[in-house]
């Protein structure tokens, strides 16, 4: 009964498998949810292909089509805002071609589960002029990436592959296949076509347009898009995991037209399906994407005006949408509360951000990772955050606003985090030494790129792969930028934070903080685990403690109590406490 | 209307209870009977404290990985909060399995908020509930941490699934080393009589 072939995979971990049986041999990547896995996955073929964790996106990007214009099948991949940063080299890569296979996949975020918003990165085909694809289960997955090399390589061209957070995160069952290996073709210079110079560039764009002619007419016949003939009442057209909404929601006599290759449209067949049915639906997540190409052409549809533009998509509100159908459900009469994402116990985040939450007058500009988390209630330590590498240059930007203004009481720290700052704080950082920014850079220093489930990076001192590498240490850098004044601290020694904060603003040369403690949650790490506890006598139930935004913290009639369960005597709360409350286990008998 | 013709289960907790564990042997052992199989969680941000789900559908074919609101037929909840916060992705009529378990979300420990006392009597209404002390049982065997397994046994009972061999599952999923109490721990769920 069970094919033993046949594996239940994510979508991510189909990707990493479909680039290792296509052959691919350089791949780079910066982490970020939900594209993450694709990468630690393909970690596991190290002994035939390379893989890596690059700074950034933009990076990535460019490892990999350097490695395509050396003639290697090679990939990319990065979170939806990834493609932002990765834009620049995307646009001429377009332009100027691909040697071997080059492909970008762009792991987009419906409903924003794990992100700062939910762009549509289909609209980047048609803008950067390249092809698009769009697998809408793990089996596709897999597939669809074999063909996108056979793609970029015929038409030598960047192929965009785009999954969002239900393709990437769900599984579903996969038949594998061997490895095909690559034969190389010799390198050999070519500028006409490599060398962006506007001379070459006025003759890419027009070899450009021409290929994408023949991509449309590719797409007509492309096996990734298919017609499921049933009734001629109601046919739909559909992509991505909308495809599978759709399926389960419209009637067994319905139509479908299955897009799987969609940019450039293959509108040959969507004329041709469009006229074979009575009433069409396009079926689509986020933008109008492909129903503003279908009026455009001039064919009626029912799209945007019955399924929403925003959020994610499932069966009931398409169903909802379609049918006008409410879903039944149960009325309960409880009042829920709210299970916020909290800084865990321990992390060495929380003491850095309560010493910045006691102050009024500090602002705080605040960047991407675990750290964001600092403008949680009850620390609320946070002004902005916007994009990775904009803690340090938001808060340039709002220093420079407060001069203007003649605003002299805000004290400004832009706060990024390790991985951030290989990723684009370097350069806020030379802004706010080469422009005199009234502002105190800081770097929270976990070791680790947290969020996004633990990936190492320039800072850790090892690679994807698990190898030793150059540690970058970021005391280093800075000094060399010419801050003059680095301070580096542990962020769970209170005091330590508090005078440090008030050197680095009193410092009559360039100052930067390093708050340097690793991730609790890092293995190869020994931590020194403890547990502290509440002495009921001392304890006044003041709640001060509380203000540290510890999960192990709660009152009980009226004092504080800790859940073992979940400390690990890190003691942030034990110096928070004006009463000498709490202490850690053990601590007593040391220092008798 | 197409009508989805296999079964919904819905996962449910606070992050770091072992939902993505148990959902990795209900689904090894679905697959081992044949069924096709989607399954769809969420990573990132969520999981620090936060709540968490898992969806798993299986039946003859599968298309959509997820369910939308009054589309799960069974709710397996690892902590009582928890149950009500997804309660409307349940049919009503549905099965709720709940772990007689509480973990105090932030807002309440901090004094903001009020943990709810009416949860489990307000899902009562609604569906079919079974209540199982499921960390106390996992506790008693020696680590709170398989009470996602005494769930999936009791999960297993509930739902008739039997004829599959989920110990064979387990055995796929989890440590070797940790195999005998996650065995113990199937047939503590399995055998609670609620």
């Amino acid at each position: 009964m069970t094919d033993p072939t046949r594996v239940l995979l994510t979508g991510n971990e189909a990707i990493a498998r479909g680039a290792y049986e296509a052959g691919v041999t350089v791949c780079s990547a910066y982490p970020g949810t939900p594209s993450t896995e694709i990468f630690e996955n393909l970690a596991q073929y190290k002994d035939v292909l390379y893989a890596e964790w690059a700074p950034n996106e933009k990076v990535a990007a460019e490892v990999a089509y350097g490695a395509s214009i050396a003639n290697a099948r090679s990939l990319t991949a990065m979170k939806h805002v990834g493609l932002n940063v990765a834009a620049d080299l995307v646009f001429t890569a377009a332009y100027n071609g691909v040697g071997a296979g080059f492909v970008i996949v762009s792991a987009d975020d419906p409903d924003m589960h794990s992100s700062q918003n939910e762009q549509d990165n289909r609209r980047y085909a048609p803008f950067a002029k390249i092809p698009l694809i769009e697998p809408a289960d793990s089996q596709e997955c897999k597939d669809f990436i074999k063909e996108a090399y056979a793609i970029s390589e015929r038409f030598e061209i960047p192929v965009l592959f785009r999954v969002t957070t239900r393709i990437s995160h769900s599984k579903s069952l996969v038949s594998l296949s061997e490895r095909e290996e690559p034969v190389p073709a010799r390198y050999v210079r070519n500028m006409p076509k490599y060398i962006c110079a506007p001379g070459y560039a006025r003759q890419h764009h027009p070899q450009l347009e021409g290929k994408l002619k023949k991509l449309e007419e590719y797409a007509n016949s492309s096996p990734l898009n298919t017609v499921e003939r049933k009734g001629s009442k109601v046919g739909v057209i559909s992509a991505s995991v909308a495809y599978q909404y759709a399926k389960e929601v419209f009637p067994e006599d319905t139509s479908f037209l299955k897009l799987g290759f969609t940019w450039p449209l293959p509108m040959d067949l969507i004329r041709a399906f469009a006229v074979s049915v009575e009433t069409l639906y396009v079926v689509e997540e986020l933008e109008p994407f492909l129903e503003e190409q279908l009026r455009a052409a001039g064919i009626a549809c029912i799209g945007k005006s019955a399924i929403p533009n925003m959020f994610e998509l499932n069966p009931e509100v398409v169903r909802h949408g379609v049918y006008g159908e409410e879903p039944k459900t149960a009325q309960l009469d409880v009042k829920v509360v709210a299970r916020p994402p909290a800084l865990c116990p321990g992390c060495p985040h929380r003491g850095f951000f309560y010493v910045l939450s006691k102050q009024k007058h500090y602002v705080i500009s605040g960047d991407i990772g675990c750290y964001t988390l600092g403008f949680a209630a009850p620390l609320s330590a946070m002004d902005t955050c916007a994009c990775m590498g904009g803690g340090f240059t938001l808060g340039m930007g709002m220093a420079k606003a407060f001069q203007m203004q003649g605003i002299t009481d805000k004290k400004v720290f832009g706060v990024v985090g390790d991985s951030t700052f290989f990723h684009s704080g370097l350069t806020g950082a030379v802004e706010i030494l080469y422009n005199k920014g009234n502002i105190v850079p800081c770097v929270l220093d976990n070791s680790i790129t947290g969020m996004t489930g633990h990936q190492d990076n320039p800072g850790t001192g090892y690679t994807l792969s698990g190898e030793i590498a150059a540690k970058i240490a970021i005391e280093d850098v800075l000094k060399s930028f010419g801050y003059q004044n680095v301070i580096i601290v542990d962020p769970q020694d209170i005091a330590a934070v508090q005078k440090a904060v008030d050197d680095a603003l009193a410092s009559a040369v360039p100052a930067a903080i390093i708050a340097r403690r690793p991730c609790l949650l890092i293995k190869r790490i020994r931590h020194d685990i403890g547990s502290c506890e509440v002495d009921r006598e001392k304890c006044r139930g003041c709640k001060i403690c509380l203000k540290v935004a510890c999960p192990a913290l709660h009152m009980r009639d009226g004092k504080t109590e800790i859940d073992p369960t979940l400390c690990v005597g890190c003691k942030v709360c034990a110096q928070a406490c004006p009463f000498g409350a709490i202490s850690r286990l053990g601590d007593s008998q040391k220092g008798a | 209307m197409a009508t989805f013709q296999g079964k919904s289960i819905l996962l449910c907790g606070v992050g770091g209870q072992g939902t993505i564990l148990m959902s990795k042997v209900l689904t090894a052992g679905l697959v081992s009977a044949g069924y096709d199989v989607k399954m769809s969680e969420v990573h990132g941000m969520a999981q620090r404290g936060g709540s968490v789900s898992t969806q798993v559908r299986y039946g003859e074919k599968v298309y959509s990985p997820i369910i939308g609101r009054g589309e799960a037929d069974v709710l397996v909840a690892f902590e009582k909060m928890e149950a009500v916060r997804y309660a409307e992705l349940l049919k009503p009529g549905g099965t709720a399995l709940i772990n007689d378990y509480e973990i105090m979300p932030l807002p309440v420990s901090s004094g903001a908020a009020e943990y709810p006392q009416n949860t489990v009597e307000q899902m009562r209404r609604a569906f079919d509930v079974r209540l199982i002390p499921a960390s106390e049982i996992a506790k008693s065997l020696g680590n709170i941490r398989c009470t996602n397994i005494v769930l999936l046994g009791a999960l297993i009972r509930a739902f008739s699934l039997e004829a599959i061999d989920w110990k064979d599952a387990l055995n796929k999923s989890v440590p070797q080393k940790a195999l005998a109490l996650n065995t113990l721990a199937f047939d503590a769920g399995y055998a609670f009589e609620g």
